[in-house]
């Protein structure tokens, strides 16, 4: 065996990959812990019929945080954004509408919104540069706030009342917290606009595009596009994953896979090490989990070794995952109506409005599933023909509300489903039926029997305002380190939350080396 | 012709507050009113011979007892009567009431769930201590974030001193409970499906959520700040009906040499000069004041009685994106005898206050999900009550009244509102009644049926809204109505408002009126004569 | 407490043992305790007070919150839940427990049997049910309210080894104080611990409540030579102030029911730091109680005597006669047999001490005319009434 170990990093996602290189960069020895036998966690990525390969559960992203980038030498270990995208949404009579960074075109646009679309879009890139204080630190403390807090709010402060200006605040706090179909409405006419960004503020979370708080989610989205444009992800060794293994391993990272802790060691209060299913048991100074965190203090720690109302408080973390995954092996390309073919490469989104979203929503809420469901489709082989054979194609969608539970259980259904989820792309790709080679079809039970994440969820909680900032993923635990001394979090469970930012690896991996690498 | 020193459109209960607070600084007041009785959704009218109907609002619930002391109103003839219990009806045939004697309360928590009888020390206590930080923001005027002046820093300052009157946990804890659901909220403490549903139905009362939307949570405390004569928690019923609430107001203001004029719709505020110095009434008529004071609806207010030209641009567009989505009904029923209800014991206790029929947090939110397409609730949320039971002057001897209060109801369905349809709202209501009450449709004479569109037809609510606006977080504190305009101060000089609209919204509290009299006299310069809150502590 | 629509109309629960305590009480000066109906006092107070101090008296503890715990992990459970450590308790063995909320802040203090392997019962006095649940979370342990299947006595007094004895409980001589046997009373089983909250020599006797009135009757079937009487409330609080035992709720707030900041306590600060064990392993509220350790303590709740006999009621304390003022009197009886005025007392102390010179400032009222005095106050760390025989074994017959 090698030499002491400083920190265990319980799970290979990008955030935990973020948070292990940049404490083995600090100097610290470090192991990550993967139970799959690749690295990446949920992007990492997936073949089926031997010959179909999907980049991944996340298929169009922001990219990494530039910080990130920069400081763990992302380009130099091949990383590049993957292909920038505009977002088509799809309209079933072929009107399909272009929804790009600064403008929106396409069939019958109003022109009142086309006007509207870069002013606000504009608006809330402001916002959400407004914010990045927040988002870049820990969280502060709300009271016996030290210095790093109260400097984190002042800056918040100052971009907030002076960066913005009087208006933009006043506007900023009045839709901080609502939903965005109000918003939506005050702005824009168009169905198809309204239903798109709609679908971008509720995708991966329980809510509907009138469930206060999704102003927010969608905030926090855009936020990624401080780092760059929307861009599919089309695999190969450009992706995220691929560089930020290849920049761990660089930094000293041992990264073993194939091994799944099963519980966190703690002593006396303290964290000591991790033992791996079969019993192995491995020691460190300090052990830190990108595991969910209701998995992590819930059971890899479990409520015996935490306070009654912390424990229970951890098993009150709301995040039922409502998004399953449908691959599709293609025998060659689909058509969609209307769409200009130069277009299927782009990020297809089937949310024709927000009232057709907000039903989807609906059935989910009582463990049921709408026949007429919220789709997000990406075709990366168009960009990587290496990712399906000659003229084939691969697709993957992003199927929302499938719930977590579903009344009946899925056994039974979850096929009948699938078939579902592939008519209703057939109302709008004529010929997709005939093209199928395969398909592999994830509900959110899955997802979470494969990758851990608790319930499906993409964030491993719900990114709703409650669970949000320094009560993510909850008081107690939202600045990284846990009531177990030593023990750490640094998943999309903490603050600033899911997506492929990277950040809470790394706001996980600052506050550490603060503390000096123990608490 | 007389002139008046202030003149407060509209006779509700907050614009009769503040004209009563400005008379009594010695003002000269008038208040003018489109119907030919004062009250606005405050009334009581008999529709129906011998029976007298508190057709809009049928509660106090929030009335602040500092006005209530300060405009003496008991002299004035109010009284408002506790309501100390609630219940509902399951659908099993059992039911689960909410007593209002402590060891009858937690024995009947017990039936139903040994673990919720004591969780809900724990509830009590956690929304008590938010009620008492919540309470003391009610009489004040919310802080302007975009202000630097002395006064808004201060208020901050106050604010966040109350906040740190709070342990750091229990910070984090009131913003989560700020942010959450009600049921969300709930689960934290209950397991049982009744009680879940019980206590989370006063949350969706009056609004466009249902009870898993984030931010229902923090309207338990509309239940738990109401205090009738101490009763933490209660809601009361003023003798004679809501209209006794107007009633006793405008007698108070009288006294203090107030004067109101009925029938007399506003069409118009004179602005000249980018000030206030009139209004046009309907017919035509001008009256001149040096202030002028709204207490309809901010959305009426700007977008019907001003101008366009002589508001800035934002704040039109403002007003025309202020929510006010009606989402309420109410049936006013006169009925022949008492009815009985097949649950409960003869002598239950149980009759004389709240009643529901909704015992799911999945029936509530389907009902919800009915209003989200624009149609009233095929299984609604009730909040029914017989204040003829004790309020003799509703009803003639051994005839009762009853209210029904109906969530959710659309401002408009598909294809609008007709006549049939109105019916066919009501018996959905009725039907729902009599399966647990089998003699009331016997007993039932007549039934006044009112939808969001009669809310604002009758009394100017925009859509039927009874908050006069949402209370949702763009539209709370320092966004009431409107970002900028939170201090009841209007856009032109000498322009304010004080109805619900404004901070801290809607229920028949008075504090808006109460808030906006105070901001009006510091302008004047007069001595404040509205109330500080009566300290719990 | 099944299906019953028509509880309203009675307010308060009838113990099993209502009809015999009902006959006795001449003054109907009843009260609730856990809504139970029970008396406050039934014929006169100082007659119920000698008993207990000189004779035996007999009070219906049925209203007592009872939990029982089960299961594989019962003791892991318990040993989360408790600041003590309880790895030396045994079946047959009762010790004194507090628990505490995550900010190390008392929740409540109560007795914890221990009836078999895995089988505890947890007595307390305010309702716990919903923490108890939530702390089993992760644990293999069952968790039953058992207040209305349980029905108990407490039997107390230099005599009530006597009068047990006398009335068919074969077997008491051996049992120590905080030991528990099954023994039989006459040929009804009853369960014997040797427990109780007034300071003196004293019984706690449970039976099924089926029972209850046939134990009872035996009981006071040695009333001709033996001096038993029924007691209520009142006299409870007189003794056990004189024993120095301290009431959740009374003495100090409880955790779960704190509204405002601060007004909760930590065991600490009431005199309790000698059932905290910080190195027993993780328990709730530990975390905290580590960190309060670490300082200077706040406040301590302080067995005082007031001088004088004037009778002490509500009263602030200070530090110097005319004084800052630093604490606050929060329970205080007369005490007939040490015929001094006892009190116990939440006291801020200066760092980390109890002031020296204590006064403590009350009004009076002589002829509904109210007067103000002052009083000096002696602290004492003792209890004020500790009689040699309430520990011996076996007790004394008489």
């Amino acid at each position: 065996m090698t030499s002491r170990t400083d920190a265990i990093i319980i799970g290979a996602g990008h955030n935990g990959l973020v948070c292990a290189t940049y404490l083995a960069r600090a100097g610290l020895n470090v192991v990550c812990i993967e139970a799959r036998d690749s690295a990446g966690g949920m992007s990492a990525p997936r073949t089926i019929a031997d010959d179909y390969h999907f980049p991944g559960l996340a298929q169009a992203s922001y990219p990494v945080s530039s910080a990130i980038r920069t400081d763990l030498k992302l380009d130099r270990f091949g990383y590049t954004p993957g292909r920038a995208v505009q977002t088509i949404a799809l309209d079933s009579a072929g009107r399909n509408l272009s929804i790009g960074a600064e403008s929106i075109s396409g069939d019958s646009v109003p022109d009142a919104d086309a006007a509207a679309y870069p002013v606000f879009r504009r608006q809330y890139l402001e916002f959400a540069k407004a914010l990045r204080p927040l988002f870049d630190n820990k969280p502060p403390r709300l009271k016996d706030m030290p210095f790093a807090d109260k400097a984190t709010l002042l800056k918040l402060g100052w971009n907030i009342r002076m960066g913005l200006g009087k208006e933009a605040m006043y506007e900023l706090l009045r839709i901080a917290a609502i939903n965005i179909y109000d918003v939506l409405n005050d702005t824009f006419e168009d169905d198809r606009l309204k239903g798109a960004i709609a679908a971008d503020a509720i995708m991966g979370s329980a809510m509907g595009p009138r469930t206060p708080g999704t102003v927010l989610t969608w905030l926090q989205r855009i936020e990624g596009e401080l780092n760059g444009p929307l861009s599919l992800q089309s695999g190969g060794r450009t992706q995220l994953v691929h560089a930020l293994t290849q920049s761990a391993e660089d930094a000293g990272v041992r990264i073993r896979l194939a091994a799944r802790v099963e519980k966190i060691l703690v002593d006396n209060g303290k964290a000591f090490g991790v033992r791996l299913t079969g019993g192995e048991m491995l020691k460190a100074r300090t052990v830190v989990s990108n595991a969910d965190p209701r998995l992590t203090l819930g059971s890899l720690v479990g409520p015996r070794l935490l306070d009654t109302m912390f424990a229970n408080r951890v098993a009150q973390i709301r995040g039922p995952g409502v998004v399953a995954k449908l691959n599709l092996a293609l025998a060659g390309k689909p058509e969609f109506n209307g769409l200009a073919d130069d277009l299927s490469g782009e990020r297809l989104l089937i949310a024709p409005s927000m009232k057709y979203v907000e039903r989807a929503y609906n059935f989910s809420k009582y463990g049921e599933y709408s026949d007429q469901p919220v789709l997000d489709i990406a075709m990366p082989s168009m960009h990587n023909s290496g990712l399906a054979p000659d003229g084939h194609h691969v697709m993957s969608v992003n199927v929302a509300y499938v719930p977590y539970e579903l009344a009946g259980g899925w056994d039974e259904q979850k096929t009948a489903l699938a078939y579902k989820v592939i008519s209703q792309l057939g109302t709008y790709s004529p010929n997709l039926k005939s093209l199928i080679v395969d398909h592999e079809f994830l509900t959110p039970q899955d997802i979470e029997d494969q990758f851990g994440a608790v319930q499906g969820h993409w964030h491993h909680g719900e990114l709703s305002i409650h669970q949000s900032f320094m009560m993510r993923p909850l008081h107690g635990a939202a600045q990284y380190d846990t009531p177990v001394e030593r023990l750490f979090l640094c998943g999309a469970g903490c603050h600033p939350g899911g997506g492929l930012t990277g950040l809470p690896g790394r706001n996980a991996a600052r506050r550490i080396l603060a503390l000096g690498g123990v608490k | 012709m007389s002139s008046y020193d202030v003149i407060v459109i509209g006779a509700g209960h907050n614009g009769l507050t503040n004209a009563a607070f400005l008379a009594k600084a010695g003002l000269r007041v008038l208040v003018v009113e489109k119907n030919d009785y004062v009250g606005g959704a405050t009334v009581s009218r008999e529709l129906h011979d011998g029976w007298k109907y508190s057709n809009c609002s049928y509660v106090c619930s929030l009335f602040r007892p500092e006005i209530y002391n300060a405009l003496d109103l008991g002299r004035h003839g109010l009284q408002v009567i506790p309501l100390v219990s609630s219940m509902t009806f399951k659908q099993d045939g059992d039911y689960f009431g909410s007593y209002s004697d402590p060891n009858i309360r937690r024995h009947e928590l017990l039936r139903h769930s040994r673990r919720d009888a004591d969780a809900a020390i724990r509830f009590d206590a956690d929304v008590m201590r938010w009620c008492r930080l919540i309470r003391g923001f009610l009489l004040r005027t919310p802080p302007d974030p975009g202000s630097f002046k002395p006064r808004d820093i201060f208020e901050f300052a106050y604010l966040l001193k109350k906040f740190y009157e709070l342990s750091e946990s229990q910070i984090y804890e009131f913003v989560r409970f700020f942010t959450m659901s009600i049921a969300e909220y709930l689960e934290n403490y209950f397991e049982n499906e009744t009680i879940l549903a019980h206590y989370s139905g006063g949350s969706i009362i009056g609004t466009g959520l249902g009870v898993y939307s984030p931010g229902t949570a923090y309207v338990l405390l509309h239940h738990a700040m109401g205090d009738v004569d101490g009763n933490v928690g209660s809601w009361g019923f003023s003798r004679g009906g809501m209209g006794a609430v107007s009633g006793a107001l405008a007698s108070s203001f009288r006294s203090l040499s107030g004067e109101i004029r009925t029938d007399a719709e506003v069409a118009k505020i004179i602005v000249a000069g980018n000030k206030a110095t009139g209004v046009q009434l309907a017919s035509g008529e001008k009256l001149f004041a040096k202030t002028i004071v709204s207490n309809l609806d901010a959305k009426r207010t700007f977008t019907k009685v001003m101008d366009e030209k002589d508001l800035p641009p934002k704040l039109v567009e403002r007003a025309r994106n202020f929510k006010i989505r009606g989402s309420s009904g109410k049936l006013n029923i006169a009925l022949d005898g008492m009815p009985t209800f097949s649950a409960l014991p003869k002598d239950s206790p149980l009759t004389l206050g709240h009643m529901h029929f909704t015992d799911t947090l999945q029936r509530l939110e389907k009902a919800y999900d009915d209003w989200k397409d624009d149609c009233w609730s095929a299984d609604p949320y009730v909040d029914l009550l017989i204040p003829s039971q004790y309020d003799p002057t509703l009803a003639p001897p051994g005839k009762h009244m009853m209210s029904v209060f109906v969530q959710y109801c659309p401002v408009e369905p598909e294809g609008g509102w007709s006549e049939s349809k109105r019916d066919q709202f009501g018996q959905t209501v009725i039907d729902q009644i009599a399966e647990y009450s089998p003699d009331f449709k016997d007993l039932l004479l007549h039934a006044e049926v009112r939808t969001p569109r009669e809310l604002e037809s009758e009394v100017g609510l925009t859509e039927g809204n009874i908050f006069q606006g949402e209370l949702t977080f763009d539209q709370l504190l320092f966004n009431r109505p409107f970002p900028g305009y939170a201090q009841y101060r209007g856009p032109v000089r000498g322009m304010y408002m004080c109805g619900s609209s404004t901070h801290p919204g809607g229920g028949v509290m008075g504090a808006p009126g109460a808030n906006a009299a105070r901001e009006i006299l510091r302008d004047l310069r007069k001595p404040d004569t509205t109330p500080e809150e009566f300290s719990d502590d | 407490m099944i299906f019953e629509h028509t509880h309203f109309r009675q307010a308060l629960q009838l113990s099993p043992f209502h009809e015999r305590i009902a006959a006795l009480s001449k003054t109907e000066n009843w009260t609730s305790w856990n809504t139970y109906k029970v008396p406050r006092v039934l014929d006169k107070l100082s007659t119920e007070y000698f008993a207990i101090r000189s004779g035996t008296a007999v009070m219906d503890l049925t209203p007592m919150e009872k939990y029982r715990i089960s299961g594989g992990d019962a003791q892991e459970y318990l040993d989360r839940l408790v600041a003590r450590d309880i790895s030396n308790l045994r079946p047959g063995r009762v010790t004194y427990i507090v628990w505490c909320n995550d900010d190390g802040k008392l929740i409540d203090d109560g007795t914890l049997f221990q009836l078999g392997d895995n089988d505890y019962r947890i007595c307390a006095q305010h309702h716990q049910l919903d923490w108890l649940l939530m702390s089993a979370a992760g644990f293999d342990v069952q968790v039953e309210l058992e207040t209305d299947n349980v029905a108990a006595l407490a039997v107390q007094g230099p005599t009530s080894y006597s009068v047990l004895s006398e009335a068919g409980i074969a077997g008491l001589e051996h049992l120590k104080p905080f030991g528990i046997h099954d023994l039989h009373c006459g040929d009804i089983p009853v369960t014997v611990s040797r427990t109780g909250f007034t300071g003196d020599l004293g019984y706690e006797v449970w039976m099924q409540p089926s029972d209850a009135l046939a134990v009872w009757d035996a009981i006071f079937a040695v009333q001709g030579r033996y001096d038993v009487h029924a007691m209520g409330l009142d006299a409870l609080e007189m003794v056990r102030i004189e024993a120095g035992f301290i009431m959740p709720g009374f003495d100090f707030n409880t955790a779960e029911s704190t509204v405002r900041d601060g007004y909760d306590r930590s065991p600490y600060e009431v005199g309790l730091g000698w059932v905290v064990n910080l190195d027993k392993g993780h328990f709730t509220g530990r975390k905290a109680l580590q960190l309060e350790k670490t300082q200077p303590g706040k406040r301590r709740l302080t067995k005082i005597v007031v001088d004088g006999n004037k009778p002490v009621g509500e009263a602030f304390i200070y530090n110097g006669k005319n004084g800052k003022q630093v604490g606050e009197i929060r329970c205080t009886t007369w005490s007939p047999i040490l015929k001094a005025n006892l009190a116990l007392a939440d006291i801020d102390l200066v760092n980390g001490k109890l002031p020296s010179d204590l006064w403590a400032r009350f009004d009076y009222q002589r002829e509904l005319k109210w007067r103000t005095a002052w009083a000096a106050c002696r602290a004492q760390a003792k209890p004020f009434y500790n009689p040699e025989h309430r520990s011996a074994t076996p007790p004394a017959r008489f």
